[in-house]
């Protein structure tokens, strides 16, 4: 087994590991602030998965510091050296979506909690039909 | 019984991933669009970084909706969390019964200023190193968060965070539309480009990560005070309760 299929197992399992527990979290758990843990872990999971699909073996990261162009010369030596950029921009943007979401749900739980005094789903009469 | 069949079928779910997500050639280089980007961000924008380039020009539309999407929540949490204050008591302006620790207290001293000035540092700097105005705004946010569990008397002015955030705001918009009045598109880049890894470099850029870094400070400020007000409003049960049993 080559070192990148072991960096490739490692780096899909993890992700995807993650994903499962937050899954998992989400079914099985009862109280409602563990369930918004668990799609705060699955979206780790999801944003690893992300950066690990953009990687490229043997490749540097997507910034042109002084080194990187000492090293390279050219601008199109450098850019021939770098990893994919736009999984990373779009794992920026949704580290702050994922934020967003679990300031509201959260949120949303405090609000819960204030009118049934529990955030125990089972208890919750009014999210039953 | 319920769990072992949620863990049966999460694992179907996650070896049916992991089977197809192995088969994608791992390492491989197959970008399209990106070696556009990458070989565009240091010639025409002179940014150094790749990533800052795509999420402030390249793709700032996308992040202008970004930022609208933080502000949306936190404006969804003070709406959610709101509650009209109408038991007067006498610590209510107090968050907690228990002061803090001298420790924090005089550590906040020190440590409150530098944190403030790394959250500026990361996002003066997004352009040339990782990091930028979402992550700035969020170190400028732990230095205030610092403050308020350090000192329990230090109170956010809500007028004061929503001028800085509708500051930002119109300044990000409005560096957009000046591209469209200069005859160009939606935050496109009118200023010089200057040399790559001067801090004085990348056109607009560093403009809009500035205000972003701004914006999303006084966001998570102010979404950080919200939180805390609910604090009062236990503490607050917590005495009604006490005032009920001693009645």
């Amino acid at each position: 087994m080559s070192n990148l299929q072991i960096l490739q197992i490692t780096f899909y399992g993890a992700a995807i590991l993650l994903i499962a527990i937050g899954l998992y979290a989400v079914v099985t758990k009862r109280n409602l602030i563990k369930i918004v843990l668990g799609l705060s872990i699955m979206d780790s999971g999801v944003n690893l998965l992300f950066i690990t699909v953009g990687y490229i073996s043997h490749k540097t990261a997507p910034i042109f510091s002084p080194s990187v162009m000492a090293k390279y010369k050219t601008i199109h030596a450098a850019a021939q050296a770098m990893v994919d950029p736009v999984p990373q921009a779009l794992v920026l943007t949704a580290i702050v979506i994922g934020f967003g979401v679990t300031a509201v749900a959260l949120a949303l739980v405090v609000r819960l909690y204030r009118h049934h005094n529990t955030t125990n789903i089972d208890e919750i009469r009014n999210l039953k039909w | 019984m319920k769990k072992a069949i949620a863990i049966i079928l999460l694992a179907f779910i996650a070896v049916e991933l992991f089977v197809v997500f192995y088969k994608i050639p791992f390492g491989a280089d197959r970008m399209n669009v990106a070696r556009f980007y990458l070989e565009n961000s240091p010639k025409k924008l002179g940014v150094a970084n790749a990533v800052t380039a795509i999420v402030v020009n390249f793709r700032g539309f996308d992040t202008l909706g970004e930022v609208t999407v933080l502000f949306l929540a936190s404006t969804a949490l003070g709406s959610i969390l709101f509650r009209r204050r109408e038991i007067h008591t006498r610590l209510s302006h107090l968050r907690t019964s228990v002061e803090a620790s001298v420790i924090v207290r005089i550590a906040g001293r020190f440590l409150v200023p530098l944190i403030i000035l790394l959250g500026a540092y990361v996002f003066i700097h997004g352009h040339l190193t990782p990091g930028g105005g979402f992550q700035g705004g969020v170190i400028i946010a732990t230095g205030f968060l610092f403050l308020l569990l350090a000192y329990r008397k230090f109170t956010i002015e809500h007028r004061t965070i929503t001028f800085v955030e509708s500051l930002a705001g119109i300044t990000f918009a409005g560096i957009g539309l000046i591209g469209i009045f200069l005859g160009k598109t939606f935050l496109e880049n009118f200023l010089p480009a200057g040399k790559l890894n001067d801090l004085l470099s990348g056109g607009i850029i560093p403009l809009i990560y500035i205000a972003i870094g701004f914006k999303v400070a006084a966001e998570l400020t102010g979404i950080l005070d919200t939180v805390l007000s609910i604090s009062i409003d236990v503490k607050q049960k917590e005495i009604e309760s006490q005032t009920e049993k001693n009645e």
